[in-house]
């Protein structure tokens, strides 16, 4: 497949000229939002259970939650959503929330704590693979009806120990938050599933929209909640249609026939800038593009060839290249916009250092393989690391295969370098602190699959304390520049070399207005839009 | 006493007792055949090297959640024992669930294949009157210039990339023109406005007598149907120009001219009559070949078909909508066989 895209997108490149005379015309209705997306990776839609990237858009728009994101402004960080207000307990183990009143759900039922107790037990009890943002604090489906309890008006969850409380409010506020109604869910239930497989494909939430349909591969299409407690949204009815090609979106932004357009390659992004009537907006993404290398690797586990591989990445070749557009460079774990994201670029393309630190470590005719998924940006990125490393002497052999193969290659060990993408499971430093600086059993027993670093069998240290010690952290800023210093350290002496951080260019009608992605931390929303 | 009833057998059997035979022989090969099918879509499934659980279960599942689903889904029995499970639930019409839709792949087929269909079938239509007509005038008006355009025609159908095709289409008639609809089946405004009976959206707008969606939907699948017809054409028409080449050389054509037959009469009653039957060959595979799903026309006009579900399915490894989709795929063309099989019969007294 990426071979056609490949070959479609050379194609369309040579139709850019030919679209220059295309007029535009603003054909949807003022009530309606049409987004061309890429939605072939949504596999259900159960809150508990989503943990892919258009999957967290429906559910965004879908499921309230007890704290959450305001769109207009992203940068302040969670807000009372379904809950009105919350205390946190002297040992710092229990948060009380108090519920907000007079909220409804599709269905028509109030929202109450125990809606809120029961989506989250529920959450832990299904044990989905996203369940592990909430188990980190403890839970388990033998102790969610003690920790997690309703009582009145009011939701009480206790951790196991005392974590800082943007910890885990930033985790209540990812996916796994979303509050479904209780009644409607268990009346749907079978075989015991929590009403799992109902919930896949339709929607029990109190959000600005409900689902109306999700057609695989097809379209998902939203109605919204005239009822929705911030005021009914102005988009009546939200359709996201998937649209595979960007040459395609192109054509239906430009014929009016969509007002967002939300994959669109470099070369259609330039065909399209400065149009009358369409917009072009670049949002930071949380995505981060990093290699990494095996340190059961005996040359690549010196600390000299180590840091001179970070020195023979074209960052800036790169960037200006084929990755104009999609990618910034960005040298640290947290992805910018995260509680404690620096901006620190130490590395830079320079052989001649890089040569003198392989010497120091006595290593020559070094040749590695790198895993790459199939994807075009990943294999180019890999091109060009092959070229920079054959200037210092390192030969290195690009696999390429479907990214099922490579991943489970990368989590039996087996590669001796690594060429990626990470994308952070929550809004909160942790949740790359916890993978790429964090791994307490190194050994092939462990197991640790799910850890970055357990999979380069790096052991990194007293980090790990450092990473332990930052998670109950209460004080906010205190707990920032911890982060600060854990990536300054990592940035030198870990074997992953950070080297991007997404960017996503959005075309849409210019008439479109108040429509944010998310950001790095969160998901589209559709409900402030308006047209 | 066998031979007694050899004797008996000896004489040609009666007619309803050939039909029966022939029945059951049929029933025979389709299912020895989709029993090879599945075996080796089965072993294909299996011996991928890739982990089954990691694209059910993500990357992050912890060991527990691993070796529970790796026990629920029997993959800690013998292949044999699991083949037969496979089998088994194969023949109950359960092809399992599809990771990546959360519904039963039946119910993913019963939606995609449909799409598939309309466009297929349309673009046969296409391939066989407009390539049939062209490659006999081509075969008659041998070396003249009209032999010479139907050449370029089939050439340039059979070279030119379908996706260059489709995109150039869609900016011209769709961009430019704004003759056709754009991608997809229906425009946004028509989307789930008719009830679904047969799943062929130009059928079911006709049943539900809503002429609008009707219009939208032929504006919609005139394109990309129209480039499958393009495709198919191409082949058939040099197919059906070398084989009436074969019979315009014939003696028997010849005579037919000497007894004073007309042009006409010689061409399409004597020569074409001749080659229906190797012809049917010919338009079913074209057929069945478009069956399978175009994978490039159904991603450049957003079409959601049977080959980009399989395709999907493949790279997400998503085994049981693959191999549900290769088992409806390979059921197509043994059903399309055995279709040309009976048309031979009604068209050459010889294969009877």
């Amino acid at each position: 497949m990426r071979h056609i895209t490949k070959l479609i997108a050379g194609t369309a490149i040579g139709l850019t000229m030919a679209m220059g005379t295309l007029p535009v015309y603003a054909e949807t209705p003022a009530n309606m939002l049409v987004i061309a997306n890429r939605i072939d990776d949504i596999i259900t839609l159960d809150p508990a259970e989503s943990f892919e990237f258009a999957g967290s858009d429906v559910s965004r728009n879908v499921y309230g939650k007890l704290v959450n994101f305001d769109p207009l402004n992203l940068d302040a960080g969670y807000e009372p959503d379904l809950a009105e207000s919350w205390v946190v307990s002297e040992d710092g183990k229990t948060i009380t929330f108090t519920m907000r009143e007079g909220v409804k759900f599709h269905s028509g039922n109030p929202v109450t704590a125990e809606d809120a107790e029961f989506s989250l037990r529920r959450a832990v009890t299904l044990n989905k693979t996203p369940s592990f943002i909430l188990t980190q604090f403890g839970f388990t489906a033998d102790n969610v009806n003690d920790v997690i309890v309703a009582d009145g008006n009011t939701l009480s969850i206790t951790t196991d120990k005392k974590y800082a409380t943007s910890f885990v409010l930033n985790c209540l506020a990812s996916v796994i938050g979303g509050i479904v109604d209780k009644k409607t869910v268990m009346a749907n239930e079978a075989d015991g599933d929590l009403g799992n497989n109902w919930l896949k494909t339709n929607s029990a939430g109190s959000g600005a929209y409900r689902v109306v349909s999700w057609k695989p591969n097809e379209s998902v299409t939203l109605s919204a909640n005239e009822d929705f407690y911030k005021g009914a949204p102005a988009m009546k009815r939200v359709i996201v249609r998937h649209i595979q090609e960007s040459a395609t979106q192109r054509l239906l932004l430009e014929k009016g026939d969509i007002d967002v357009a939300r994959n669109l390659n470099p070369e259609d992004v330039a065909g399209i800038s400065g149009k009358e009537g369409i917009a072009i907006d670049n949002e930071l993404r949380g995505r981060l593009m990093y290699f990494s290398l095996n340190q059961k690797h005996p040359e690549l586990a010196k600390p000299q060839v180590r840091q001179a591989l970070k020195y023979l990445a074209d960052y800036e070749g790169m960037q200006n290249s084929f990755l104009n557009g999609q990618y910034t460079i960005h040298q640290a774990f947290l992805p910018r916009t995260y509680l404690g994201a620096i901006d620190d670029k130490p590395f830079s393309l320079d052989i001649e250092k890089a040569k003198a630190m392989l010497a120091e470590a006595g290593v020559s005719d070094l040749e590695i393989e790198v895993g790459v998924r199939e994807a075009q940006e990943r294999v180019e990125i890999a091109q060009s690391l092959q070229n920079t490393f054959a200037q210092a002497g390192i030969k290195l052999n690009i696999t390429v295969g479907t990214a099922k193969q490579i991943l489970t290659r990368y989590r039996a060990r087996e590669l001796d370098m690594y060429l990626g993408a990470w994308g952070p499971d929550y809004p909160d430093p942790q949740t790359n602190a916890g993978t790429f600086a964090y791994n307490p059993d190194n050994s092939d027993e462990a197991k640790a699959t799910g850890l970055l670093a357990y999979r380069n069998a790096w052991d990194p240290g007293d980090m790990n304390q450092q990473v332990e010690a930052a998670v109950v952290e209460a004080d906010r800023d205190v707990r920032r520049k911890m982060y600060e210093d854990m990536q300054r350290e990592h940035q030198m002496k870990s074997p992953f070399a950070v080297m991007f951080q997404k960017i996503e260019q959005t075309g849409r009608a210019e008439a479109v207005k108040n429509l944010n992605l998310g950001g790095a931390v969160t998901a589209v929303a559709y409900w402030p839009v308006t047209k | 006493m066998s031979v007694t009833i050899q004797s008996e057998n000896g004489r040609r059997a009666p007619p309803v007792f050939s039909v029966v035979a022939t029945i059951a022989k049929t029933l025979g090969t389709i299912a020895i055949t989709m029993l090879g099918l599945l075996f080796i879509t089965f072993v294909i499934g299996r011996i991928m090297p890739i982990d089954p659980l990691i694209s059910i279960l993500g990357e992050r599942a912890s060991k527990e959640m691993y070796e529970a689903t790796y026990i629920k889904l029997g993959l800690d029995k013998p292949l044999v024992v699991q083949f037969f499970y496979y089998l088994w639930d194969v023949v109950r019409g359960d092809f399992g669930v599809s990771r990546l839709t959360a519904r039963p792949v039946v119910d993913d087929i019963i939606r995609v294949f449909p799409a598939t269909l309309e466009l297929a079938t349309i673009g046969t239509f296409i391939g066989v009157f407009v390539g049939i007509p062209l490659g006999v005038v081509a075969a008659v008006k041998r070396g003249t210039w009209i032999d010479q355009t139907a050449r370029v025609i089939a050439l340039v159908g059979y070279s030119m990339p379908i996706f260059w095709l489709g995109l150039v289409g869609l900016l011209v008639f769709y961009g430019i023109l704004g003759w056709v609809g754009g991608p997809g089946r229906v425009g946004i405004f028509y989307v789930d406005l008719v009830p679904t009976v047969t799943g062929l959206i130009l059928v079911d707008s006709i049943l539900d007598g809503q002429w609008d969606v009707f219009r939208d939907a032929v504006s919609h699948i005139i394109l990309p149907a129209s480039l499958l017809g393009y495709y198919s054409l191409a082949y058939i028409s040099r197919m059906t120009r070398s084989f009436m080449l074969e019979q315009m050389n014939a003696e028997y054509i010849t005579t037919a001219r000497v007894k004073g037959l007309s042009e006409w009469a010689v061409v399409w009653r004597h020569a074409f009559g001749n080659i229906k039957v190797p012809l049917i060959t010919v338009v079913a595979l074209s057929y069945a070949g478009l069956l399978e799903g175009s994978v490039l026309t159904e991603i450049i006009f957003s079409w959601p078909g049977i080959g980009s579900y399989i395709t999907t399915a493949l790279l997400s490894a998503d085994m049981n909508a693959v191999l549900g989709g290769t088992v409806v795929v390979g059921l197509v063309f043994v059903c399309l066989n055995i279709f040309s099989d009976m048309l031979y019969k009604f068209f050459d007294p010889r294969a009877r």
